[in-house]
């Protein structure tokens, strides 16, 4: 298949517009462009955007490949409008090598749905004593730029320091799962009026904040950046306005159940709103949806965590920590971003494509929608209204929290350098 | 009534006036030589105890036996509760073998709200304590203790514990007696306060139907009834309090301290009592002490629960002379006729 003509798709949100593929390449961007032997994809009503670059997925592989691979998480984003995919560094062995990071990368391409750029970790074994081998993974053939214990958070402040100073030689940058460990032991859910109630161990705003504010000094202090992963309260969201205000450079990113799911759902007791960081209250995901608007909260990413049935069917306490998200994303942007007023189509691509891609250094990645890019894109239905059935999820996993739950869009196409990776809803 | 037992928010105040007075009737057939009623013969009610604890385990077995029910003990204790499946693995066990009722008692807050919830077992499922989440029976034994002590057990039936003070004193933070019980006196019309250290009272304590208070000295003369509650000599290698001693010289409750409370006003304990932490011996042997009418109290309220989930429509006890019946949404069944008694 050599061309591909995208016949009067809204770019970005914008009037209508046919997009011509050739190749790996946007040919052309213009009104009335002739087909001229392309493939034709009717995109009347429809949005196209950037190809999706999520800077946090678990991948599971290699180590818990019952819960997800390479290859069953690139086809869940490839679902859902990605084309990129940053993996975390918490498998079984840790990605704390070149070796170990150069397997993920190599696996990523022999899938061909979806790019992997693998995430090293910052201390070895996550252990937060050591630091890994931050530059023999850069130099590695996963090129790695992006760091993080994720899971864990790198809580000695001089190993953090160092990290953060350290990666500077290479242009990386350090993500921080912010999370004391002291003041979350025994953590359930978000300690407030709901856990005070449920008896459920808390897991207070404070211990997440505590560690951006130190961490966000920090950057200034060695005139690194930092960036947080998955923000969840309102108080962090006041420390990152602040760091930025300051000139600090620091980025930051909320998932999508963040935005719109709270900690009353924890009455349930039901496993599939156990995640960490906790759900926190309506303050909070009102203040998250702000911030990612007005800009204080760069981006969205899924931290999609894939786990298997049997450590979700169970007490809470005993349950694992986390949800899928990439195949939901975007349909949950849309709900409380976009049909909320907060954000335009353009806002999205910058939060969920442009920007991740600028923070974890995507090469061919996060590109503007014009003749001589990278055929990175993907259309989406924003009309459509369906209420979500994990049953027809890509990922091996089906922790969704939204199973049931009418979510707007669906997106029917991917594209990846001009390979449909999705057509019409369907993996290809 | 409700199909499970779970929580004691979940109680209306007629279903907790029901369980009382129900709970009288029992009582006073524990008073009668022969104590056993047939009202549950021919059904299977499992103990699935997932922790240690023998006084409960024993209160409802008694319970269950006096009722006449054919009695399963399944004690979990030591199994992958780490892992989570065995909860279920065993709730699966249990629906195949056709028991009629679970009663749990589980380490994880939720644990008996997921077993009657999650589609693994079909049977009502009584919460024998979960967690630092819940122990509803011990909160009816415990309102119970109250109603006879500060009303009557006569005087008392039909009625709830509108306007009596009581003071709730200890570990709140990791107590599933402080949650029930507060929940509970709500609904039956008392005045709650808690008494601790802050470090041992929740975050979010704000939307609680009580009083908060740090200090035992100027609340306890204002309480019809002091709870004591257990609290555990390693919470303080968790900093919550720096020494026992501090403890018991701040929250302790001691002779001094008794004589402080109205004359009328009892000192109460869910037990086991930590001697010398939290109560002196000189109280716990006291008069106004009511530990050992609590753990019979126990019996008969859970004789209630039991009767009232499993039961159906018979009437549990019967007699000659109706006792005066309350008006509530389901006449407690003292009420009935027909003598049933073996
Ligand atoms: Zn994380």
């Amino acid at each position: 298949m050599s061309k591909i003509l995208i016949r009067g798709a809204q770019v970005l949100g914008g009037e209508p517009q046919d997009v011509l593929i050739d190749g790996s390449e946007i040919a052309e961007v213009g009104q009335g462009l002739a087909a001229d032997g392309a493939d034709v994809v009717e995109a009347g009503g429809k949005i196209l955007l950037p190809g999706l670059v999520d800077l946090h997925t678990h991948l599971r592989e290699p180590g818990r490949e019952d819960s997800e691979t390479v290859l069953t998480g690139t086809r869940a984003a490839a679902s859902g409008g990605y084309t990129s995919v940053f993996a975390m560094a918490n498998t079984f062995p840790v990605a704390d090598t070149a070796g170990v990071v150069e397997q993920v990368y190599r696996l990523g391409k022999e899938s061909g749905y979806c790019d992997v750029q693998p995430i090293g970790a910052v201390t070895v074994g996550l252990e937060g004593k050591k630091l890994a081998e931050l530059g023999a993974m850069h130099e590695s053939a996963a090129g790695v730029t992006v760091f993080s214990d994720d899971g864990k958070c790198v809580d000695d402040a001089v190993i953090m320091r160092r990290a953060l100073e350290y990666v500077k030689a290479f242009g990386g940058v350090v993500a921080q799962h912010a999370q004391e460990p002291r003041l979350t032991e025994g953590a359930q859910m978000n300690e407030g009026v709901v856990s005070a109630e449920l008896g459920l161990g808390g897991w207070p705003a404070v211990a997440e904040e505590s560690i951006i504010a130190r961490d966000v000094l920090l950057a200034e202090h060695v005139g690194s950046r930092v960036h947080i992963c998955h923000l969840s309260t309102a108080g962090s969201v006041e420390i990152v306005r602040w760091a930025k205000s300051r000139g600090i450079d620091v980025t930051a990113e909320v998932t999508p159940h963040h935005l719109l799911l709270t900690d009353e759902l924890v009455r349930s007791y039901n496993p599939v709103y156990k995640v960490n960081p906790p759900l926190r209250t309506e303050r909070d995901v009102m203040a998250l949806r702000e911030a990612l608007a007005d800009g204080t909260i760069d981006i969205v990413a899924t931290d999609h965590a894939p786990h298997p049935h049997e450590d979700k069917d169970c007490e809470w306490a005993a349950a694992a920590m986390g949800m899928v998200g990439l195949e939901t994303a975007l349909s949950v942007v849309q709900h409380t971003m976009v049909d909320t007023g907060l954000l335009t189509w353009e806002g999205v691509a910058e939060r969920m494509s442009w920007a991740p891609a600028r923070i974890g250094g995507a090469a061919g990645h996060g590109r503007p929608v014009s003749a001589g890019e990278p055929a990175n894109l993907t259309l989406l239905d924003p009309a459509y209204r369906g209420a979500v059935d994990p049953a027809g999820f890509a990922s091996r996993s089906r922790n969704t929290p939204y199973e049931g739950r009418e979510l707007p869009g669906r997106v029917t196409h991917t594209w990846l350098r001009g390979r449909a990776t999705l057509v019409d809803g369907k993996l290809q | 009534m409700m199909r499970h037992l779970i929580s004691a928010a979940d109680l209306t105040r007629d279903d907790a006036v029901l369980i009382l007075d129900t709970a009288e009737e029992m009582a006073r057939v524990a008073d009668r030589p022969i104590k056993k009623l047939p009202a549950l013969r021919g059904r299977t009610v499992c103990n699935l105890f997932f922790e240690d604890s023998t006084r409960t385990r024993i209160s409802f077995e008694a319970a269950e036996k006096r009722l006449s029910a054919d009695v399963i003990n399944f004690a979990a204790k030591g199994s992958s509760v780490s892992k989570g499946e065995s909860l279920k693995d065993t709730a699966q066990t249990l629906e195949a073998m056709g028991v009629d009722a679970v009663v749990i008692r589980h380490g994880a807050s939720g644990a008996p709200y997921r077993l009657a919830t999650s589609g693994w077992i079909d049977a009502p499922v009584i919460n024998a304590g979960d967690g630092t989440h819940q122990h509803p029976t011990q909160a009816l034994l415990d309102a119970f203790t109250m109603r006879r002590r500060l009303i009557g057990p006569d005087a008392g039936l039909g009625q709830g514990l509108d306007g009596k003070r009581i003071t709730l004193v200890g570990d709140v933070l990791h107590s599933r007696v402080a949650r029930s019980n507060v929940d509970l006196l709500h609904t039956l019309g008392a005045e709650v306060t808690l008494v601790a250290p802050p470090t041992l009272i929740p975050v979010g304590v704000e939307n609680w139907p009580c009083e908060v208070s740090y200090d035992l000295d100027s609340t306890l003369p204002k309480s019809d009834a002091v709870m004591m509650l257990r609290v555990q000599r390693e919470r303080m290698k968790a900093a919550f309090f720096p020494t026992e001693r501090e403890y018991s010289r701040r929250y302790g409750l001691d002779g001094d301290r008794m004589a402080r409370m109205p004359g009328h006003a009892v000192v109460m304990h869910p037990g086991p009592m930590v001697r010398g932490m939290e109560i002196t011996a000189e109280v716990a042997d006291s008069e106004r002490c009511t530990v050992v009418e609590q753990v019979a109290n126990g019996v008969s309220i859970r004789m209630a629960v039991l009767y009232l989930l499993l039961g159906g429509n018979e009437p549990a006890v019967t007699h000659p002379a109706p006792a005066t019946t309350p008006a509530t949404k389901r006449s407690a069944p003292a009420s009935a006729s027909r003598i049933e008694e073996k």
